[in-house]
């Protein structure tokens, strides 16, 4: 049980660098499905940092279950929060597989039968299950991607934070993503997300927040958010709708973000 | 033999040290100012075509060729790299392998490698700037390209991509990184490039990206082309979700229709729509 909060979280880069967060205001509820979207340099990178305490605000607060993330260490956040970054190759330091995927659970204090079954079944759960005593370099990119993906999942934290996990996947690859947000969905767990991949945020996510400048411009369920009405902000950030939100609103049947939601309108 | 060209011609590579090869008689073929979309599985050989393309491979990378790779009809075979770098552009998923690492600043990253290329002064100064612009990022010119983003990054590699003017380009998922505006910079850039002649083959999973820019498409299958044909036919083409590779919002929205069983009235006022909204 982890409920996030951000108050009026501003942060500046050191050394007079960008305002990348501006006043941000956000409530996420224990299993949320929340996908942050925005043009490149919107500051979706920054913002899930703060919520591991990876980057702390200029100003203003972030609270785990109303509490100020201000007195905790990071060590004490990363039980909360395990975050796959972007770049899996920033991850990724061991010598196999598996030993990779144990670190992150065996530094939370998990050992013996709990800590095998709980990397067996994160490997599983992205197909390199076979590749346990592989060395992850002999892996190609977008399979070291999912194993970046495997050893965070595998953590067992209440919120589960992705950044960008479909980008260099094949449609194998997005698939095996889907899966694991939604396992980790029906554990009960907070899935964040990053993704400039309109489809997979339609259709694996139940909230959408829109950033802009640093500032949240949109926050809704996947239908009003690219509903025809939000297709301004949205281009005001460099984003354009799925395809089936437009083609649902071209034939005025509603607002439909996939295309199930637009199959079934017609 | 003056038409700038691009021919694979049956080749098969193997890296250094592995058992099998990685490519087996691959044979592709790019006019002047074609686009030729690759598609694939991951680790189907989309990135090995890449290399052996654009001459890294063996010459950087190192394995064994054999087979023939043509640069307007003439044999690259005694062809150093250095001899290559000045007409094969090349650009990767990730930009950490292209920067310099040794700029400091945008601007003096895209001049880098005209300027290694002995471009003359006033020369430099309008490709780095036109480069620029392309994408632009002008905007951009006076910072630190360690500090960007990893989407500011690649439009930097590709900047500098543009700038040696290349007659002929490489690009292995250029568009990985960056998001949707950055995505359409770049369509619109190698576009561009085309239509001024540059033959280009990309490796792309945004198959929506190389419907609008490439008049022909080629699926790679373990190391083997296995479509090849005009880009509406092969991104249409059934059999490439058996290949691991997502087809275009719009076909897939047709065939996940056709699937469902709706009337045809309604398929026929589906289609009507995704011919009439804009393309994305």
């Amino acid at each position: 049980m982890t409920n996030l909060t951000l108050e009026a979280v501003t942060y500046r880069y050191p050394h007079g660098g960008t305002l990348a967060l501006d006043g941000i205001e956000l409530h996420i509820g224990t299993g949320e499905r929340v996908a942050l979207i925005g043009q490149n340099g919107s500051g979706k990178t920054t913002l899930v940092r703060h919520l591991n305490g990876l980057l702390r605000p200029t100003s203003g607060r972030v609270l785990h279950d109303g509490r100020d993330v201000a007195r905790q260490t990071v060590a004490q956040l990363a039980r909360a929060v395990g975050l796959a970054f972007q770049d899996p190759d920033r991850q990724i330091f061991a010598g196999s597989v598996r030993r990779e995927v144990e670190f992150g659970p065996r530094n939370l204090g998990m050992s013996g039968g709990e800590l095998r079954t709980a990397v067996d079944t994160a490997l599983a759960v992205v197909g390199l299950g076979e590749e346990a005593d592989s060395n992850p370099y002999d892996l190609g990119a977008s399979r070291r991607k999912l194993l970046a993906l495997a050893s965070v999942q595998a953590m067992g934290t209440p919120v589960l934070v992705l950044d960008e996990p479909t980008t260099g996947q094949d449609m194998r690859g997005v698939e095996i993503v889907k899966r694991v947000i939604a396992a980790a969905h029906a554990a009960g767990r907070t899935v964040i997300a990053i993704s400039h991949d309109m489809e997979f945020v339609a259709a694996s996510f139940d909230r959408v927040v829109v950033l802009r400048e640093g500032r949240v411009i949109l926050d809704g369920g996947p239908a009003s958010v690219f509903a025809e009405a939000s297709w301004d902000a949205l281009r005001s950030t460099c984003l354009e709708p799925p395809l089936p939100a437009v083609i649902g609103s071209h034939l005025r049947v509603g607002d439909t973000p996939t295309d199930d939601a637009l199959l079934a309108a017609l | 033999m003056a038409a700038l060209t691009l021919v694979l011609e049956s080749l098969t590579y193997r890296y250094a040290g592995a058992l099998r090869p990685s490519l087996h008689e691959v044979s592709l073929e790019l006019r002047e100012g074609e686009v030729l979309g690759l598609v694939g599985a991951s680790e189907a050989g989309k990135t090995t075509i890449c290399l052996v393309a654009s001459g890294l491979a063996p010459r950087t990378v190192g394995g064994t060729l054999s087979g023939r790779l043509l640069l307007d009809g003439e044999d690259t075979a005694p062809l150093a790299m250095h001899d290559l770098a000045g007409r094969i552009g090349i650009a990767f998923a990730s930009p950490a392998t292209q920067l310099s690492g040794v700029a400091a600043t945008v601007y003096e990253e895209v001049a880098f490698g005209p300027m290694n290329l002995g471009v003359p002064r006033s020369e430099l100064i309008a490709r780095t700037e036109e480069a620029l612009s392309a994408l632009r990022i002008e905007s951009l010119a006076d910072r630190d390209p360690a500090q960007l983003s990893g989407g500011q990054q690649q439009l930097v590699a590709i900047a500098g991509l543009l700038a040696l003017r290349p007659a002929h380009l490489v690009l292995d998922e250029p568009t990985a990184q960056l998001d949707p505006a950055g995505t359409a910079m770049v369509a619109a850039a190698l576009a561009g490039l085309a239509a001024n002649g540059a033959s280009i083959l990309v490796a792309e999973q945004k198959t929506d990206l190389l419907a609008g820019i490439c008049s022909r498409v080629a699926a790679i299958d373990a190391g083997r082309v296995v479509l090849d044909g005009p880009a509406v036919e092969v991104l249409a083409d059934p059999r490439l979700t058996d290949l691991g590779v997502a087809p275009p919002a719009a076909v897939r929205l047709r065939r996940a229709a056709a699937e469902a069983n709706l009337p045809a009235a309604s398929l026929a006022r589906l289609a009507d729509a995704i011919a009439e909204v804009p393309p994305r």
